[in-house]
């Protein structure tokens, strides 16, 4: 029983299925702490996930992959920026057709290429981000406690040590930096930081391309390291789970990561428990995997706790004349 | 002054949308050039496909029946200043409302356990929009996000429900008995099954029209949207919400509790929603199958932009999107090369230039005109 809810093989799959929402949510934690309302997150996830999955197809190179993944991501993120920023457009109905563009395309011009009706041909080790045992914790596995610690650690993607990485990294960007100060500023008052001289347009590009970078990041992980080919609307609602997670991280880069192990873990015992029953009685996964969307729910009616999004968050910004 | 009045006026009804629909099919244009097929041909397959038969105008008009429901339920909430993207959640709930109600009253006539099973789908609906309609009122949670949080948890719970409730023991496929069955040779009705046009003629003029999913309900939605029409210019509910909708703090002086339209605007929408369930699983499907909504609530979204929120709008947009859906799958059938989701690709276009970008070609059309006017 123990084994099931905190076995090595739970918590390692809890930090792999983590990692894409993590990187969504900090995604959406910069766009919308400049005040940029990100419903596309999913979107660009996915359409990052399909052209990392393809350069990979065609190339053979998962850093390229990357690359390209970004690059792809942060072009979706440019018109979301254009819409939003130059076009004082509804932040949210652009995102919703950001979503549906790229969950189209990605069919459309996958099966154009590979003519698999919009899956991309299984990847080879070469072309993905594989697990790296990290040196010196492989001898620890068969330790007894260290071992597990060991297994839990060891044995993950490059991108997934990047993920971690990158969150004390927003932390201390937004907090210590005078740029995270600056983007905060213009999330929760615009026309002060416009006053003080700084172009409120600038800050919340820069915010929405760190987000379209982070999507990039995103989607390559999931098409060439989580699974090894693109098949159609993989990224499954992470997205907007992630947009839960910084719900409930209150808009902060360290509560997203706990938000993220959470809904991870639930993810993981989602597919774990399956079939499994309990003193007889199975337990529906479906319960399990509702929770996320559940607990958001109540925390955003306010039953438990109180969570504040930023206050300019999905207003268009109009310069006074 | 009045001329140009006017004159922009009718620009902005008529023109902006026309042209964002154009710069969204030329943008789609260049994705089929893209894959390296012809515009011009793919665009020709499409009309011919929809428009060219009265098999193609059935499926268009079976199509529009889903979409009128969905862009109605948007554009109601657009009226009181709400985005609802949750039509998908509610009308997918509706479902299970309708389906119930088939299975459960099966021993009724069908004239009784028809309507009942629309009013269930129309209630049920309405209970999934009524409650982020409730945590917006009263407990200040953004409905945006609350409606998309109902949709992931409306999904899980069919799931749920499909799976161990309604679907017969020993079957292999994820979905609940027939609601109902019809003769027609017999003219036997029961349960609560809408026949389709098809086995309708067959049955009274024993005249054999291709075979398609339109039924009744096509007539019903415009009736429906009659009815919206009517609830929001003419009664002083509508004009409640619409004041709302356009400036709280000044509803609030005039006496109207916007809480109160809040949720009650959110509860008309979710049942606007929900009535998707009597045309897909009392009529077309006849049984609740899993994910049987497939997109149709975002579809709304396209549908209530282009049609401007206005019952009219909405109508002629949903038989756009039906002629696009019907066009599009008769389009993958001639060139497998295009795939159907080139559908998507032109949803997402015309809702980005639609509704994010309308703005776009404003300040251009209005020099035009004020240039012509001088």
């Amino acid at each position: 029983m123990l084994e099931l809810f905190l076995g090595a093989e739970t918590l390692s799959s809890t930090i792999r299925l983590s990692v894409p929402l993590i990187l969504a949510c900090l995604a959406g934690l910069w766009s919308e702490r400049s005040g940029i309302v990100d419903i596309g997150l999913e979107g660009k996830m996915l359409i990052a996930a399909f052209a990392a999955a393809s350069t990979a197809a065609f190339y053979n190179n998962a850093l390229l992959a990357l690359f390209v993944a970004i690059l792809v991501s942060v072009g979706f993120a440019l018109v979301h920026g254009y819409a939003a920023i130059n076009q004082r457009g509804n932040q949210v109905v652009s995102g919703v057709a950001i979503n549906m563009l790229a969950a189209g395309l990605a069919v459309v011009l996958g099966n154009e290429w590979f003519k698999e009706g919009g899956r991309t041909p299984a990847l080879s080790s070469e072309a993905r981000f594989m697990p790296i045992d990290l040196p010196g914790l492989s001898e620890l596995y068969n330790v007894p406690v260290l071992g597990v610690v060991a297994r839990i650690i060891s044995g993950h993607s490059l991108l997934t040590y990047l993920t971690i990485a990158l969150v004390p990294l927003t932390a201390w960007a937004l907090a210590r930096t005078r740029f995270g100060l600056r983007l905060r500023a213009v999330g929760e008052n615009p026309h002060a930081v416009d006053t003080a001289g700084i172009s409120v347009a600038r800050l919340r590009y820069q915010a929405v391309l760190i987000a379209g970078v982070l999507c990039g990041i995103a989607g390559t992980y999931i098409s060439t390291s989580l699974s090894a080919s693109f098949v159609r609307d993989m990224t499954a609602g992470r997205g907007f789970m992630a947009l839960a997670a910084l719900i409930f991280a209150n808009w902060r880069a360290w509560p997203a990561l706990w938000a993220c192990l959470l809904f991870g873990y639930l993810q993981a015992m989602g597919t774990r428990l399956q079939g499994v029953k309990f003193a007889g009685v199975e337990i529906p996964v479906q319960f399990i995997n509702m929770l996320p969307y559940v607990m958001t729910v109540v925390l955003l009616a306010g039953f438990i706790g109180k969570s504040i999004p930023p206050k300019a968050s999905g207003i268009p910004y109009t310069k006074d004349r | 002054m009045s001329a140009r009045g006017e004159l922009r006026g009718w620009a902005d009804v008529a023109l902006i949308p026309v042209l964002n629909l154009v710069v969204a099919l030329l943008v789609s244009g260049i994705v089929v050039l893209i894959i390296g097929e012809s515009p011009m041909e793919a665009m020709w397959i499409m009309l011919k496909g929809a428009v060219g038969s009265i098999k193609g105008w059935s499926y268009l008009l079976y199509y529009s029946t889903n979409f009128i429901f969905t862009g109605l339920a948007v554009a109601v909430a657009f009226h009181a200043g709400l985005f609802n993207i949750g039509g998908e959640g509610q009308a997918y709930i509706a479902g299970l409302g309708a389906t119930m109600t088939g299975l459960g009253l099966e021993f009724l006539p069908w004239p009784i356990v028809i309507p009942l099973a629309v009013l269930m789908s129309a209630l049920f609906g309405a209970f999934w929009g009524w409650v982020p309609g409730y945590l917006q009122a009263k407990r200040g949670s953004h409905i945006v996000i609350t409606t998309i949080m109902f949709n992931f948890i409306a999904s899980s719970l069919m799931v749920y429900f499909i799976n161990y409730w309604l679907r017969p023991v020993g079957k292999m496929a994820v979905e609940s008995r027939a609601v109902g069955n019809f003769d027609f040779s017999t003219f036997d009705l029961t349960g609560a099954y809408i026949p389709s046009l098809r086995e309708l003629s067959l049955a009274i003029f024993g005249y054999r029209l291709p075979s398609s999913p339109l039924n009744p309900t096509f007539l019903f939605a415009l009736a429906v949207a009659w009815a919206v029409w009517y609830l929001l210019w003419r009664t002083k509910l509508g004009y409640e919400i619409r004041a709302v909708g356009a400036n709280t703090d000044a509803a609030v002086y005039a006496g109207i509790r916007p809480q109160k339209i809040i949720m009650v605007t959110m509860a008309i929408s979710g049942g606007l929603a929900g009535l998707l369930a009597v045309n897909e699983v009392l009529g077309a499907q006849h049984r609740l199958v899993l994910e049987y909504v497939q997109g149709a609530g975002f579809v709304g979204i396209a549908v209530a932009l282009m049609g401007r929120s206005h019952p009219v709008g909405i109508v002629l947009a949903a038989m756009l999107f039906g002629l696009l859906y019907q066009g599009g799958t008769e389009l993958s059938f001639a060139k497998p090369e295009i795939n159907r989701d080139m559908i998507v690709v032109i949803q997402g276009l015309v809702i980005l230039f639609m509704g994010a970008l309308e703005q776009t070609f404003r300040p251009w059309l209005e020099a035009l005109f004020f240039r012509a006017e001088d």
